[in-house]
């Protein structure tokens, strides 16, 4: 695979992801029951990053959870070997909260969808949001972002690489070519 | 990462023995990611749904039985109970023939437990499905050694390089075979002790240390499990009398006195409280029984998740 472009630097990704934490605290008018869930594993980064910025912001702590939504996968029967289990922590119960999901890429919805599977769970919260660095289009499921960093056409046959500090040593998102 | 492989190469688990420390490992790290399900409000997760795994007991089990059952259901599978007692077996159906049928209903996954060494091996090598061993006569009891290294390690943070000291009848045990398998592989220390005429003759050729005494199987021991007296299995007692065996080789707090620092005491259990070990001990501060028993069903899903996916060709 080759590199295209890219979309974002370290900087440029900096910006765009206290941009989405002023857009959560706008839209939700505070931090009060907000609950930031990262799903595994460039989500958790992100999440991370979005709750130490409307900390700054608010002067709030905001609770921090991962998840793992492996095992809601919907092609765990046919795709092998099975893919790796990690474990899911949420801070506290999530009944009545406001929980923000937040990936990296949006693209298909169905990472989505297990995800709003693995949270049911979990318990009910008041509202689920969804907060994604990259919108790419070409989704296969009725699901939409409420808080996107970048939105970016792509083309299907493209891949779009979220790189981050903590888990790749760099912060960038690049556009692929297979 | 810790881990070197995502899959098993088998379809099955018979033993502890065939397995790599690699595959060791990636099934103790999967059931790290199971351990917080059966902490949820909703104790299930759907990754085996319309599965079919049969359980095939055709041996007294309570804890192991249920283990698997509730790990099964943790993961959505659909479970079948079948016990030798009331069924085909008791007019003479042998193990092949019921298995045959049993396979005719398409399960995805067989769970047995057998009196004979090798059963489960025979299913393996007849049957499209996987087979999961859960203890055939004195051969091999895989996921309990794989519980109780989930144990050792979830205490002590790593089992390369941990003294364990197995004290009981080593030599009618599956559940210290498989535990020296396990052990050995992971580079840890393994001691075994019991009364003479219970430990089997070159043992030390699978990599064990014997020790005489329980003193000595306890001194610098990180963990020390304590193996139930199985009266039922030996036919007669290769020890004068219980009393005796207690004063000997009972786990009590006087002997803990002299052990190390966080000593870990393990049971596979059921306990004979008063024969291998006093009450004050399984009840202590050092036991980690009921642990083993809690992670049992962790270790278990993350067998039942790992080999029920596709398989890779």
């Amino acid at each position: 695979m080759k590199v295209k472009k890219q979309l974002l630097d370290g900087a440029r990704m900096h910006r765009a992801i206290r941009r989405m934490a002023i857009e959560i605290v706008e839209k939700n008018r505070g931090t009060h029951d907000l609950i930031i869930v990262g799903i595994r594993s460039r989500g958790v980064p992100i999440g991370e990053r979005i709750a130490k910025e409307i900390e700054e912001m608010e002067s709030q702590p905001v609770p921090f959870g991962i998840l793992d939504i492996t095992l809601y996968r919907d092609d765990l029967t046919t795709i092998a070997p099975q893919p790796v289990v990690k474990p899911t922590k949420l801070p506290e119960p999530i009944d009545d909260k406001v929980v923000i999901l937040v990936d990296d890429v949006l693209y298909t919805g169905r990472t989505v969808r297990a995800a709003l599977d693995a949270l049911i769970d979990f318990g009910r919260p008041r509202v689920v949001m969804l907060a994604v660095l990259i919108d790419r289009g070409h989704r296969e499921l009725p699901i939409h972002a409420d808080v996107i960093g970048k939105t970016v056409p792509t083309d299907a046959d493209e891949v779009i690489k979220v790189r981050m500090a903590e888990l790749d040593g760099e912060d960038e998102v690049l556009i692929m070519e297979k | 990462m810790r881990q070197t492989t995502s899959s098993l190469k088998s379809k099955d688990l018979l033993g502890i023995e065939p397995l790599t420390p690699e595959e060791i490992t990636l099934i103790l790290d999967t059931a790290e990611g199971f351990k917080e399900v059966s902490e949820r409000p909703v104790k299930k997760v759907p990754a085996l749904r319309g599965q079919l795994v049969i359980n095939l007991f055709m041996e007294a089990s309570t804890r192991t039985r249920v283990s698997f059952e509730i790990a099964e259901k943790r993961l959505s599978a659909d479970t079948l109970n079948f016990a030798a007692s009331g069924s085909s077996v008791e007019k003479g159906e042998t193990l092949i023939d019921t298995a045959e049928n049993l396979m005719a209903m398409h399960p995805d996954m067989i769970v047995i437990r057998h009196k004979h060494p090798g059963a489960p091996k025979m299913l393996a090598d007849r049957l499209p499905a996987s087979i999961i061993n859960a203890g055939d006569g004195a051969h091999e009891h895989p996921t309990q050694a794989l519980l109780d290294a989930f144990t050792i390690r979830e205490r002590l943070g790593r089992l390369h390089g941990v003294n364990v000291s197995i004290v009981g009848d080593i030599a009618h045990s599956r559940v210290v075979r498989s535990n020296i398998h396990l052990l050995t592989r992971m580079k840890a220390n393994v001691t075994v002790a019991g009364p003479p005429t219970l430990i089997p003759a070159e043992i030390e050729r699978l990599g064990v240390r014997v020790a005489h005494s329980l003193d000595e199987a306890i001194d610098g021991a990180d963990v020390i499990m304590m193996l139930r007296i199985q009266l039922e299995r030996q036919g007669k007692l290769t020890f004068p009398s219980l009393r005796e065996y207690y004063n000997t080789f009972g786990l009590t707090p006087a002997r803990l006195r002299r052990a190390k620092e966080g000593i870990l005491v393990m049971h596979p259990g059921p306990m004979n409280r008063g024969v291998e070990i006093a009450s004050d001990v399984a009840d202590g501060p050092w036991s980690v029984i009921l642990d083993q028993v809690t992670n049992g069903v962790a270790v278990r899903m993350a067998v039942l998740y790992l080999l029920g996916g596709a398989h890779a060709e």
